[in-house]
């Protein structure tokens, strides 16, 4: 493996990590007048690294495969597709993004810069075949995501959420490096490949011990249940485009990631992890529906909406195959799409003086005051619930059917007798906005771009997304045929 | 004769006083922060003594990696902690309550 082939399967990161370092200067020396321009040469940045990304998963055939930098990091389908879905949602965040600082005047050209060098964090996690590698990655992301969680400098409760999702992020980060170094020195090598075959034939105590720890930092940063305490207070106070992009992309980056560790050095272990991955599946899935049920702010809701999702997601890895896995994938596709439309509706919720409105009482009445928005806020939380024309539904069907084909029954009955308290939440969300009094004045226009965003996101989850069930299910597929699954 | 082994409980031990050093304290953010460092130590100790045991250099290497990464984690806990306290004018944990539900 030559080192040009290295440089070239990196392309997207090392493209994106050199125009973040140009974007970085221009934002020095072009101070705050600068952020619309370094806002769209980013979007332009992350555009480029999607198209890459596009071809890369167009070359990658059955084989899928093409090691860089020594087996430091891997291009595979799988990898790809994540990464387009990653860079697709950065980019949706990041169009609704300036409008929202603007009332406040707090947009600054940093902003972007931030979301580029998370995005290439993001990518370096989900590509990473190397405990070093994933560690850098996940690290690089983390960092830029407590900056953007506390970007809202005089706003008190931006900077709370900040410190909140900072020290329990480290203590995930140190929780999962603890474990990655008693696997190392079980291991004797921090590759996924020499780990995998290091383990093949006994598994020591020690090592059981370092994919505990190793499972538990990772459930923090996916949010699982019984790590999830962080998301609804840093989703409450972080600023909505930064919670829009939490919600979304790093989830993403996050739980590819936590797949490629299960299934490439873990996989001989399955037996082992699956237990645990069962449980914070049922755990998140319960949490999130009962958690959900009091809440009057509406990006706690959904907060306890994203807990509930990963519950959904984990069911297609607790199933350990590749029709797990692709379930997994293409829930993850649906889940994007319903989030960010959510996220992106709540962000067209301001009053006349463009203030941003947040909680039940705001919202009632919608119908009457914003009915587009109402209607397509309608069908998003429809297709959250996973009621049957939209396309959410889907998304909770294969999982279910790949739990079902690996014979965990039961973990798939619970979780569709969980997903009807669930449906109480949505509902209610519903119920205020189309039978409630109107009680509020709301902005009535928005602009093209959140129109443009909440569009696409509707258009996906709307019947219509059936079509995409074809082709979405062959890449997921070719995605899950990245991993050899060792049964 | 010292073995792998005490290195072992030398940094779950360290690793243990950071955890419960998160948990446990109700004064200060400072000195989360300080518990944080103090498991990245732990598991410093860890990949060194590994690395060393094993004969591999690969765990000292990360080792490095974790070093600078601890300094960039500083650098941004302490960023935000100035924010936070310019807001608020107090840094106690017990303080840090604006967000619940």
């Amino acid at each position: 493996m030559s080192y040009a082939t290295s440089l070239y399967l990196t392309g997207a990161e090392i493209g994106l990590s050199l125009t973040g370092l140009v974007l970085l200067l221009a934002a020095a020396w072009g101070g705050q007048r600068s952020a619309r321009l370094i806002t769209i040469l980013t979007v332009a940045a992350l555009f480029g690294a999607v198209a890459f990304s596009v071809n890369l998963l167009g070359m990658a055939g059955n084989e899928a495969a093409g090691d860089a930098f020594g087996g430091l990091y891997r291009a595979d389908a799988f990898g790809s597709y994540a990464k387009i879905l990653i860079y697709l949602a950065s980019i949706a965040c990041l169009i609704v993004t300036p409008r929202y600082f603007a009332q406040q005047a707090a947009y600054r050209p940093e902003y972007p810069v931030l979301m580029l060098f998370n995005a290439v964090g993001m990518g370096m996690m989900v590509s990473a075949t190397d405990l070093m590698t994933l560690y850098i990655g996940l690290e690089m992301s983390s960092l830029s995501s407590y900056v953007l969680a506390s970007f809202l400098k005089q706003d008190i409760r931006s900077s709370e959420a900040g410190l909140k999702y900072f020290v329990l992020g480290a203590l995930a980060s140190g929780i999962l490096l603890y474990g990655m170094s008693l696997v190392y020195g079980f291991a004797g090598t921090t590759s996924y490949e020499g780990i995998r075959a290091a383990f093949a034939g006994q598994f020591p105590m020690g090592a059981l011990f370092g994919v505990v720890f190793m499972l538990a930092g990772l459930a923090f940063k996916v949010s699982a249940v019984p790590f999830h305490m962080w998301t609804p207070d840093v989703y409450e106070g972080a600023p909505t485009p930064a919670t829009a992009f939490f919600a979304s992309a790093p989830k993403v980056a996050a739980m590819s990631m936590l797949v490629r560790v299960a299934m490439d050095p873990f996989a001989g272990q399955s037996a082992s992890w699956q237990q645990i991955v069962i449980f914070a599946a049922l755990a998140s899935i319960v949490v999130g529906a009962l958690g959900a049920i009091g809440q009057q702010n509406l990006k706690r809701l959904l907060a306890y909406s994203s807990i509930n999702n990963v519950g959904f997601i984990l069911i297609g890895l607790a199933a350990a195959t590749p029709e797990g896995v692709a379930g997994l994938m293409i829930y993850l596709t649906i889940y994007v799409a319903m989030t960010l439309g959510s996220f992106v509706g709540l962000l067209m919720l301001r009053d006349p003086m463009g203030r941003p409105l947040e909680t039940f009482a705001d919202i009632s009445g919608l119908s009457t005051t914003r009915p587009v928005l109402a209607w397509c806020l309608l069908a998003l939380m429809f297709s959250l619930a996973g009621i049957p024309p939209l396309f959410g539904f889907w998304g909770k069907f294969v999982v279910f059917q790949a739990a079902v084909q690996a014979d965990m029954i039961a973990l798939a009955a619970i979780g569709i007798a969980a997903s009807v308290i669930g449906a109480f939440y949505y509902l209610k969300f519903i119920k205020v906005m189309f039978f409630d009094e109107a009680t509020r004045e709301v902005e009535k226009e928005s602009p093209v771009g959140h129109w443009a965003v909440l569009g696409i996101c509707t258009l996906i989850i709307s019947p219509l997304g059936f079509l995409l069930t074809k082709p979405l299910g062959e890449i997921a597929e070719r995605a899950a045929a990245s991993f050899a699954f060792a049964m | 004769m010292i073995g792998i082994e005490h290195y072992l409980v030398v940094s779950a031990i360290l690793f243990v006083l950071g955890v419960l050093g998160i948990f446990l304290n109700r004064k200060n953010v400072i000195v989360t922060l300080m518990a944080i460092e103090l498991i990245l130590l732990g598991v410093n100790i860890n990949l060194v003594a590994f690395s060393a045991f094993l004969g591999d250099l690969t765990g000292q290497v990360f080792a490095m990696f974790v070093l600078t990464v601890a300094a960039g984690e500083a650098a941004v806990g302490l960023a935000i902690l100035v924010i936070y306290f310019r807001g608020r004018g107090t840094i106690a944990v017990d303080d840090v309550d604006r967000l619940k539900g």
